[in-house]
């Protein structure tokens, strides 16, 4: 039994994708009454959930507030159901320690955090079915979430992964094509400025293959744009007609 | 761009996991037609022709595009791979299919594909909006993707209506699925088998004999007697490998004995390693090479190897019976002690059938269809063949590939692939032993040609970064006349300082190969450029070897130099490596006497003839091993677990007895301990009386050795370069002939910064199975050469008819002497019993290596006079015959 051909020769991926297109992305905003602001994206059958809280004050131990800016606090967690085989994540394990601090930095950079000193933004996100990509979904669940909170931002975070194979770059990776164990890079895109909140890489990727990974994540993180935009536009229509504007 | 609908395709896989994929469907991918207004052309490479000129069959006279189903790619390419079928749509879920069944149909249909010429289109149909099916409740995997491909192919007929009505494009589903086709044929899709089409192709008959003829399994019951028990399911076999019922192995038939065959069994079992496997039935239709599972014998059964020599050359096709007879003759009464393991191979774990050069053995029946094909190597089972052409194959090499062995049938069943040309012909001989050789020969690819670079090629600025121009240095190359690929310049010049700069410059050829690309991969697979005695089979394409890379002389070349400060003694002083660009001036040598290149460390005896060495191949030699030493060291110390060297182990004391007991009856005294004390030894080894003595000591100890092979340093801890008696060595002047020297030139230009690296490069598990290769492809290419060598002996001394030399005996075996004659630097043997004369009387004395036959004695280096001719009494394997003259 040959392994699974990622790319092949006619240029279509294991889901008949071609190399730099994205998987299907349906987002809405707003989906929790009680919280400042929410989110709930699907990219593909990667589904993840954004809540955001704030800015209010610190909660706990004051000595934490920061005196010039608002303190990013990003938790991150993924349901028990989320992945195909039942496993139970206890609260607070290496990995979501992890992806909720690459989250912080990603939206400390985003966020204009000094408009708000000695208080804080809580962000949520849960990952309810993970088919690739999870980091990527998440920051822009959290986008939209911070949106819908009204918090002011430099300008959409928008996040993408990307891998490499037989000398093309594959712009977001699902599952399948995650566990084949080839070099995977997330990148968080601040679009109009070309900005990059955070890049990140497993695996090894010589030198010269980097330049065009880096366009192919970035290019689809412009893509990713697009749909949010849309979606923030969407979203605001629907709220001013609701408004009686 | 993304107008797809999201599916759901769910698979249990191990029972319990649920795994969800998704599988978009697309309506941008085109048909391969051009000209098709409603897919506008949407695809780019190999495409179908607007009007296919196809061979005129009678069973479908429109122009059409053939759509085969999967079995039929599988075991029909040969047909499919024949120029005179084109147009053709393969499927993907036909290609994936494929891709998991036969790797090597796979490679094969992908390089079909790849040709423009032959208008191959790969139609993505799983993810094509219109041709997608989802898998049925109750249906199989098999059966849905037949019925994917019917679909597809419905699709194909409506839609090629579509675009021209007056064009009235076909497209005719080929399967040989019974079943299949019926199905087919009731939705209104042209559906033919195989080989109704290609009969059916009136203007190329000889395509008829290189279809595969495949019983169908449900009438092989019913016509003939069953020969052989069924084999068993590859389930059943694992299972029964796990519990240790059967084991696993690799089935190696006997040269000498068609109805003997070992199997080598795999693993670490330190009994039951050779399994023997004796008897027609036992043998149960495993090939040479195939990996099968025996079941070994209680040891009331165990037999002893039998010695005797059985050909299978009995006319009579189905004569089993006969067979019987003959199996009882292998049971001679043996001592309890030489029996051996002994077992029945009851199922095939994987055949490793290959096409198989040989030549026909015609039917006595005139008009009879059927014939049999011997095969060059002895180890394989004559093949059934069907071919109208019986009367052109006679007398010619061809090429046969195994189709299936039924039950019911005393031979495998084949089909015939390709005609060589005529028996003793140069270039079908050659080409035999190419093939027999596994060295690959074919023309480059079209791929692998693209990434040639375009002439006119000149020095851009861009090649002359970390590069450094020495035109200015006068900069020769020696080489024999008619050299047109040549590796390697020379310069010396005198510094201000009165020391000597010496420089090699070897022609660069990683600049051109770049990592990883089809060029770089096709070289990596040849491994070496292979001389034969009339012809070269180059690594890379000829643009390169003999122009590009080739260091001519009065033309500006890039190299790759590396530079010495010596001091008068020729004491090294400093040493620098630096790509260069060079100009060199050629000096021709007029010595007309290279047939071979020579294998600098081992001296391969071949070229131990009347060659003459001059001082200059000496010096050129000299500062050849320099560079080599010098390279190695220093991608040592760069790259201590991935740099790739050469070793030439010690041998083991017990090989040279041989050599120390020849030389003792001679007198002489020869050491072994170390390599420096056994070639002085050598050097003192002379005898006044007999000049040629020191020649035949050279010879035996040349046999002696052990192969030199490349490794990774970092898997290995033994560098230790006997023959050279340097700790260290490695391959770097000959690029454009050795792929071990193009990863040697990119760890160098690495470790001087002049050149980038790539992941590959310092994995030194890739490295190894680099090595691996070069090794077998090394091997494979000597033993090539050899093998042209003695064809063009046999040619020699055919045109001379008998012939009588003087000759030296060079080993004494137990019924025969090994001779060496030196005029022609021909070694043969000479048989004391002959067949249908009676035995005479041979004495064998292992101390003084000596045979006594009936009066006379022969001693090893003793001087004899012998006959040589030609043998062609078997027309395959044709040889040279050697009987004594004197002493009588």
């Amino acid at each position: 039994m040959a392994g699974l051909e990622l790319l092949s020769d006619q240029g279509y991926r294991v889901d008949g994708r071609r190399a730099g297109e994205l998987r299907k992305i349906q987002a809405r905003m707003g989906v929790f009454a009680q919280a400042d602001g929410s989110a709930y994206i699907e990219q593909g059958n990667t589904k993840a959930l954004a809540v955001v809280y704030g800015p209010h004050e610190i909660r706990g131990s004051r000595a934490r507030a920061l005196p010039d800016r608002a303190l990013v606090n990003c938790q991150y967690s993924s349901a028990t159901f989320s992945t195909g085989e039942r496993k139970r994540r206890p609260h607070g394990d290496r990995k979501s320690c992890e992806m909720g601090l690459q989250l912080r930095q990603t939206f400390e950079a985003a966020i204009l955090t000094q408009l708000h000193p000695r208080s804080q933004i809580d962000i949520y996100v849960q990952v309810l079915q993970a088919d690739g990509g999870t980091y990527a979904a998440c920051v822009n669940a959290a986008t939209l979430a911070v949106l819908d909170a009204g918090i002011p931002m430099r300008d959409f975070v928008c996040a993408c992964s990307a891998g490499f194979v037989d000398g093309t770059a594959l712009a977001d990776l699902s599952h399948v094509e995650e566990a084949a164990g080839g070099p995977q890079l997330a990148l968080a895109l601040l679009p109009a400025a070309g900005q990059i909140a955070l890049l990140e890489m497993d695996a090894r990727l010589h030198e010269d293959h980097l330049e065009q990974v880096l366009e192919a994540a970035a290019q689809a993180a412009r893509d990713v744009h697009t749909l949010l935009d849309r979606v923030v536009r969407q979203h605001v229509c629907e709220a001013s007609i609701l408004l009686g504007d | 761009m993304l107008k797809s609908r999201t599916f759901l395709k769910k698979t249990r896989a191990g029972g319990v996991m649920k795994i969800v994929r998704e599988h978009y469907l697309r309506d941008d991918i085109g048909c391969g037609a051009p000209g098709c207004a409603a897919c506008g052309g949407a695809h780019e490479g190999p495409a179908l022709e607007p009007q296919p000129q196809d061979p005129a069959s009678s069973l479908c006279p429109r122009p059409h595009y053939l759509l085969p189903d999967t079995n039929v790619l599988l075991h029909q390419i040969d047909v499919l791979e024949d120029p005179a079928i084109r147009n053709v749509i393969v499927l993907q879920t036909v290609l994936q299919e494929v891709r998991n069944r036969s790797a090597p149909v796979y490679k094969r249909i992908r390089d079909v594909t790849n040709n423009r010429e032959k208008h191959f289109y790969t139609f993505t149909n799983e993810h094509h909006r219109e041709t997608y099916v989802e898998q049925e409740q109750g249906e199989n995997a098999n059966d849905r993707n037949d019925r994917a491909i019917r679909v597809a192919a419905k699709w194909y007929n409506e839609h090629l209506k579509n675009i021209s009505a007056e064009n009235q494009l076909q497209v005719i589903f080929i399967t040989n699925d019974r079943k299949n086709k019926e199905k087919a044929v009731e939705e209104g899709i042209p559906a033919f088998t195989c080989e109704e089409y290609v009969k059916s192709l009136t203007a190329n008959p000889e395509l008829i004999d290189r279809l595969a003829c495949l019983s169908d399994e449900r009438n092989e019951i019913e016509s003939g007697k069953v020969i052989f028990s069924e084999h068993l399911p590859l389930s059943k076999l694992q299972q029964g490998i796990k519990s240790g019922t059967y084991l696993q192995g690799t089935f190696r038939a006997s040269r000498e004995n068609y109805l003997e065959a070992t199997v080598w069994i795999h693993g670490d079992t330190e009994e039951n390693k050779e399994i023997i496997i004796q008897g027609l039935k036992h043998l149960n239709r495993a090939v040479h090479e195939d990996i099968v599972a025996v079941e070994l014998f209680p040891k009331s059964q165990w037999v002893a190897p039998s010695s005797v020599v059985l050909h299978d050359e009995g006319l009579n096709e189905d004569d089993v019976e006969k067979e019987e007879e003959r199996e009882q003759m292998l049971k001679t009464a043996v001592s309890e002690k030489m029996l051996k393991p002994t077992g029945r191979v009851v199922g095939i774990i994987k055949r490793n059938w290959r096409p198989y050069c040989g030549m026909l053995s015609k039917s006595g029946i005139k008009e009879s269809r059927r014939h049999l094909f011997t095969p060059a190597d002895k180890r394989i089972p004559r093949i059934r063949i069907e071919t109208r052409q019986a009367s052109t194959l006679e007398g010619r090499r061809i090429i046969v590939a195994i189709d299936g062995w039924p039950r019911n049938s005393r031979y495998p069943n084949g089909h015939f692939v390709k005609n060589l040309g005529d028996v003793g012909e140069k270039e079908t001989e050659t080409e035999v032993l190419l093939l027999e050789h596994d060295v690959p020969h074919q023309p480059f690819s079209q791929a692998v040609l693209s990434f040639l670079p375009k002439m006119p090629w000149s020095i851009t600025e861009k090649d002359m970064k970390n590069r450094e121009d020495l035109r200015h240095l006068c900069v020769c190359s020696v080489d024999p006349p008619g050299c047109t690929d040549i590796d390697d310049a020379l310069h010396c010049r005198e510094l201000e300082n009165g020391n000597l700069e010496v420089g090699v410059h070897i022609a660069d050829v990683s600049h051109f190969i770049r990592p990883g690309n089809a060029l770089d991969q096709e070289s990596a697979r040849r491994g070496t450029t292979v001389y034969l005695c009339e012809k070269r089979i180059d690594m890379v394409p000829e643009l390169l070897s003999s122009n590009l890379c080739s260091l001519r002389s009065n033309v500006d070349r890039l190299a790759f130099s590396c530079i010495w400060e010596m001091n008068r003694n020729a004491e090294i002083l400093k040493t620098r490596f630096t790509k260069s660009v060079i100009n060199s001036k050629a000096l021709t040598l007029s010595s007309p006497e290279v047939r071979f290149h020579m294998d600098s460390e081992t001296h391969d005896p071949i070229d131990l003839q009347t060659k003459e060495l001059r001082e200059t191949n000496s010096m050129v030699e000299e500062f050849m091993l320099l560079a080599n030493i010098s390279v190695a060291k220093r991608i040592h110390e760069e790259f201590s677990e991935h740099a790739l060297l050469r070793k030439h182990p010690a041998p083991p004391p017990s090989n040279y007895e041989i050599l120390v007991k020849a030389a003792k009856s001679k007198n002489l005294e020869i050491k072994t301990d170390t390599a420096k004390s056994l070639a002085d030894s050598l050097d003192r080894a002379e005898s006044p009386a007999f000049p040629y003595l020191n020649t035949l000591l050279r010879i035996l100890t040349t046999r002696c050795m052990m192969q030199a092979v490349y490794f990774c340093s970092g898997m290995d801890n033994d560098f230790h370069h006997y023959g050279l008696a340097s700790p260290i060595y490695t391959h770097f002047t000959s690029p454009i002939r050795r792929y071990a020297d193009i990863i040697v030139h990119r760890l160098l230009a690495v470790a001087i910064g002049a050149d980038c690296t790539y992941p590959e490069l310092t994995d030194k598990h890739k490295l190894a199975d680099i090595c691996k290769n070069l090794n077998f492809r090394h091997k494979m290419a000597q033993y090539a050469q050899r093998a042209s060598v003695a064809f063009h002996t046999q040619l020699f001394f055919k045109s001379k008819g008998i012939v009588s030399e003087e000759a030296y005996i060079l080993f004494v075996r137990k019924n025969a002497i090994v001779v060496l004659i030196p005029k022609y630097g021909l070694e043969g043997t000479v048989f004391f019993e002959e067949k249908d004369k009676p035995k005479p009387g041979l004495t064998y004395d292992d101390e003084i290596p000596s045979l006594k036959v009936e009066d006379t004695v022969f001693h090893i280096f003793d001087k004899v006079k012998v006959k040589i001719m030609l043998d062609s009494s078997n027309l395959q394997h044709q040889k040279i015959r050697m009987s004594l003259v004197e002493p009588q």
